[in-house]
């Protein structure tokens, strides 16, 4: 197997190959305004260095904050007619209602709700009203609305209505970029139609950006398939992830754990990526990020997404040191570390400095920093340290001593020893520990829905079988497929031995 | 004093009923949606104290009843809420002059104002549990003997059912609940209606005011990045039991309630120490170490460390960093009376109330 992994950061794009296990080559570049010329730059590095000549690429697998960003600043979204079937229940808090005003104004197309929907052991609702979804697919289409996002309630369990409307739209609006709920998993109709929303607002920014992502792969050369890395650590075939974008929100993320994870061949392990500004916390189980299991806002909309359960603290290698009184970051100099930190001849007293001092990193120039006594230095790092250590602890979720991987730029700030750990892992190529990362990712499939009458094994095993089936679809070899999570919940209130499974399982991408 | 409420009084409402939820009750968020889409349009809602109600006056329980899962996918809306209450005025030919919580704890602590907003009435500072608890005789009300029939249960759909005659509460819990899970488990409700005497007199005083006094304390907390935990108990007379991290959940269904065991190891002054707590939706007995430490009804309240907001016995999850506190139970649930039934032994636990405030 020989995999590129790249990783478009806020400051670099990483890129890594990947060949039988181990790590043949790794390189950086900087990012570029329209991605593709970062990615460009990145291969043409790696391409540099000799590692690809000759070779035949397995897959490509790209790792980006690009959407997300695009949320959380407001560009590039496409406005969305929202289409919900569920009336009359919960008419009075209609599609964008928690969403805030600024983000609502601009994804806003239009709200059209209808009768539909199921109950929760599967019995419709209200039968689908469908010559109101044609008449709505034809409001949308005199608006000139081409994103669509659909929610039924209860759909997770059943999809029929969610499908069958998206059918009507199409036939309505043929070129509509459509998102059904329902292909976003969980209960509680209001995130999951939010996730949808935010879906169908990117689905222009998606397509643009995949296209981009296959024309930079294309001109470098290789031709293999690409692949875009999932917030769960997995990754989706292009043409997958570009119809589900909100996929691949926390990706960077959720790419450096699984870096962390096989650099280091530890599956369960706490993992600290100290980069130039921020520091993540998390933690691995069997080589994937802890999930978040509650709700999680983007640009301040609440959503149900599989996210990794992440701890960030403003700490990082461009942190700004303070001495009177000692005190290291939030602020940091970020990408102008290079220009502004002393030991680059700048002004900006940073951690990065005090590294260079105490004769850490190699990097920069020794001399500009010799005026820093060594005591002053290692009060820095001790509370660059404390930081850490306390981060770590907020996160842990056993008592007793875990061990601990370093990696990220700025991972010089760890020291060999903390409290609460066992053991501090630095790694080669801990630096590049995304792109590695996105070059290792499997796929998944979960399902996530209530079972009534069977018992807790059958329950368990249905849900197996979808999962399965949906990991499989998303381009797994059905042979690799292993259960990573299982969770069963009893419903309070509701008869006939009703049951919550959710089931998680990924496998190796399957060979083209 | 009859007085208006502010929307930042309902948002505090919100948090502060979730923490008196006591895991159970459901979290109100959605029914603070529409209620900040209420007063977007306008819409305000009068809160006046009990002791203001005229004896001949006319008092609704207005809220929902069914599976809090349900009901994050149908979720309530305020004009079927209110054809509860008009269901129920046109069943017993009377007009009502105020509204009143189901229960204090939960979603159900925020759900009588969305109906309070359309019919323009007061809601009264007063509900029959103090907190939230799984079955309808476990009010004040039921301890009091009060009448436990009629109630109303409606569905979206233009389904109404009234429980007309029963011979007890337990009765027309049994009953609704059936009408509830043909409905799809969830259902808009009005409880059996009260006068202003039967509610100075048996009503448990002063909740909302009470949960609107929590809320602002975590949120005040929440924006000076101070505990939030230590907040609520500077306003409430309650004890710190417990700092730890979520080891274990075990839950089952029975009879149709979520029944089962959580488990918690102690951090901080706490490490070394294990906690064990019991839960019938809502938290019922904890263990320290084993040993009883606090049960029903004393107030158990699983808070998240960082933020102090509640967590739901059905939403807690394995490595989730709480706090445990107490909050003192209305005195009525502390008479032998009350004690029948909300005490221990009417979960099934042979154990004699002891508070954990006389420790």
């Amino acid at each position: 197997m020989r995999r590129i992994g790249i990783d478009v950061g806020g400051t670099n794009t990483d890129a890594v190959l990947i060949e039988e296990g181990k790590v043949a080559g790794a390189v950086k570049a900087p990012t570029s305004e329209d991605v593709t010329t970062g990615i460009l730059d990145s291969l043409k590095a790696l391409g540099a260095t000799g590692v690809l000549k000759g070779k035949k690429i397995d897959g490509v697998m790209i790792g980006t904050t690009h959407f997300i960003n695009a949320v959380v600043q407001r560009r590039h979204l496409t406005r969305v007619a929202a289409l919900r079937l569920g009336m009359p229940a919960s008419a009075s808090l209609p599609p964008f209602c928690d969403w805030p005003e600024d983000l609502a104004e601009l994804v806003r197309g239009g709200v059209w709700m209808v009768e539909g929907g199921h109950e929760y052991d599967g019995r419709p609702f209200m039968p689908l009203d469908e010559a109101a979804v044609i008449k709505a697919a034809k409001e949308m289409k005199a608006a000139d609305l081409k994103a669509v996002g659909i929610s039924s309630i209860f759909s997770p369990l059943d999809p029929s209505h969610e499908r069958r409307a998206a059918e009507l739209v199409a036939k309505e609006v043929p070129d509509a970029a459509i998102t059904c709920s329902s292909d976003l998993g969980r209960i509680g109709l209001l995130e999951r139609e939010n996730a949808g929303l935010l879906n169908a607002a990117l689905a222009d920014l998606s397509r643009d950006t995949i296209a981009a992502f296959e024309k930079a792969i294309r001109d470098s050369g290789i031709a293999a398939p690409l692949f875009i890395t999932q917030n769960d650590g997995t990754v989706a075939e292009a043409h997958q992830a570009r119809r589900l974008p909100v996929y691949s929100f926390a990706s960077g993320a959720t790419n450096s754990m699984r870096g962390a994870a096989y650099l280091s061949g530890l599956g369960d392990a706490m993992v600290i990526d100290v980069g130039g500004t921020t520091t993540d916390v998390g933690q691995l189980k069997h080589g994937f990020p802890r999930e978040a299991n509650s709700v999680v806002k983007v640009g301040g909309v609440r959503t149900l997404f599989r996210m990794p359960d992440l701890l960030s603290i403003g700490l990082g290698g461009g942190s700004h040191v303070m001495l009177d009184p000692l005190k290291v970051g939030p602020v940091s100099v970020g990408y102008r570390l290079l220009k502004d930190g002393i030991a680059f001849g700048g002004r900006q007293f940073t951690t990065t400095d005090v590294a260079v001092a105490l004769g850490l990193l190699e990097l920069g120039d020794r001399k500009k920093v010799a005026h820093l006594d060594a005591a002053t230095c290692r009060k820095v790092l001790a509370e660059a340290a404390r930081m850490a250590e306390e981060a770590i602890d907020r996160m842990k979720t056993e008592a007793g001593d875990v061990p601990l991987i370093a990696v990220g730029g700025g991972a010089f700030l760890i020291p060999d020893k903390l409290p609460g750990v066992s053991q501090v892992i630095h790694v080669q190529h801990g630096d590049c520990a995304n792109a590695v990362g996105a070059a290792i990712a499997q796929v998944s499939g979960e399902c996530d829905q209530i079972f009534k009458d069977l018992t807790r094994a059958e329950a368990l095993s249905a849900a197996q079988g979808i999962a399965n089936d949906r990991a499989v679809v998303a381009g797994a070899a059905r042979a690799s497929l292993a259960t990573i999570e299982s969770e069963d919940m009893p419903l309070a209130y509701l008869p006939g031995n009703s049951v919550r499974v959710r089931v998680r399982v990924v496998g190796d991408v399957a060979a083209a | 004093m009859k007085r208006t409420l502010v929307l930042d009084d309902i948002e505090s409402l919100a948090v502060g009923a979730w923490v008196l939820g006591t895991g159970g009750g459901g979290n109100p968020y959605l029914p603070l949606l529409n209620m900040r889409a209420l007063y977007k349009g306008g819409h305000r809602v009068q809160l006046m104290p009990a002791a203001e109600l005229a004896d001949d006056d006319l008092v609704a329980g207005a809220g929902g009843m069914g599976a809090p899962l349900v009901g994050i996918e149908r979720m309530g809306d305020p004009h079927t809420l209110t054809r509860a209450v008009l269901a129920m005025e046109a069943h017993i030919k009377r007009r009502f002059t105020a509204l009143m919580s189901v229960e204090i704890g939960g979603g159900n602590g925020v759900r009588p104002l969305m109906a309070a907003a359309l019919m323009k009435l007061p809601v009264v500072d007063s509900d029959p549990m103090g907190r939230a608890y799984p079955e309808g005789q476990m009010t004040s009300t039921a301890i009091g003997g009060l009448a436990p029939c009629p109630i109303s249960l409606v569905d979206v759909r233009g389904l109404e059912s009234i429980v007309h005659s029963t011979p007890n509460a337990k009765w027309t819990e049994r009953v609704a609940r059936k009408i509830c899970v043909e409905y799809g488990s969830t259902a808009s409700m009005c409880t059996p209606p009260r006068t202003g005497a039967e509610i100075k007199k048996w009503g448990i005083h002063g909740t909302t005011t009470k949960a609107i006094r929590i809320g602002e304390a975590v949120r005040r907390a929440q924006r000076l990045h101070e505990d939030a935990v230590a907040a609520i108990l500077a306003v409430e007379p309650g004890v710190l039991l417990f700092k730890g991290k979520v080891i274990d959940v075990a839950r089952r269904v029975t009879e149709g309630y979520l029944r089962g065991i959580l488990r918690i190891d102690g951090l901080d002054e706490f490490r070394g120490v294990a906690m064990r707590i019991n839960f019938q939706n809502e938290w019922i007995v904890a263990w320290r170490d084993e040993q009883p430490l606090a049960m029903t009804p004393d107030l158990i309240c699983v808070l998240d460390s960082v933020s102090g907001e509640a967590v739901g016995s059905e939403t807690i999850r394995y490595g989730q960093r709480v706090t445990v506190i107490a909050l003192p139970p209305p005195e009525i649930f502390l008479t032998p009376k009350g004690l029948e039934h909300v005490g221990p032994r009417a979960f099934g636990y042979d154990l004699d109330y002891r508070s954990v405030f006389s420790q």
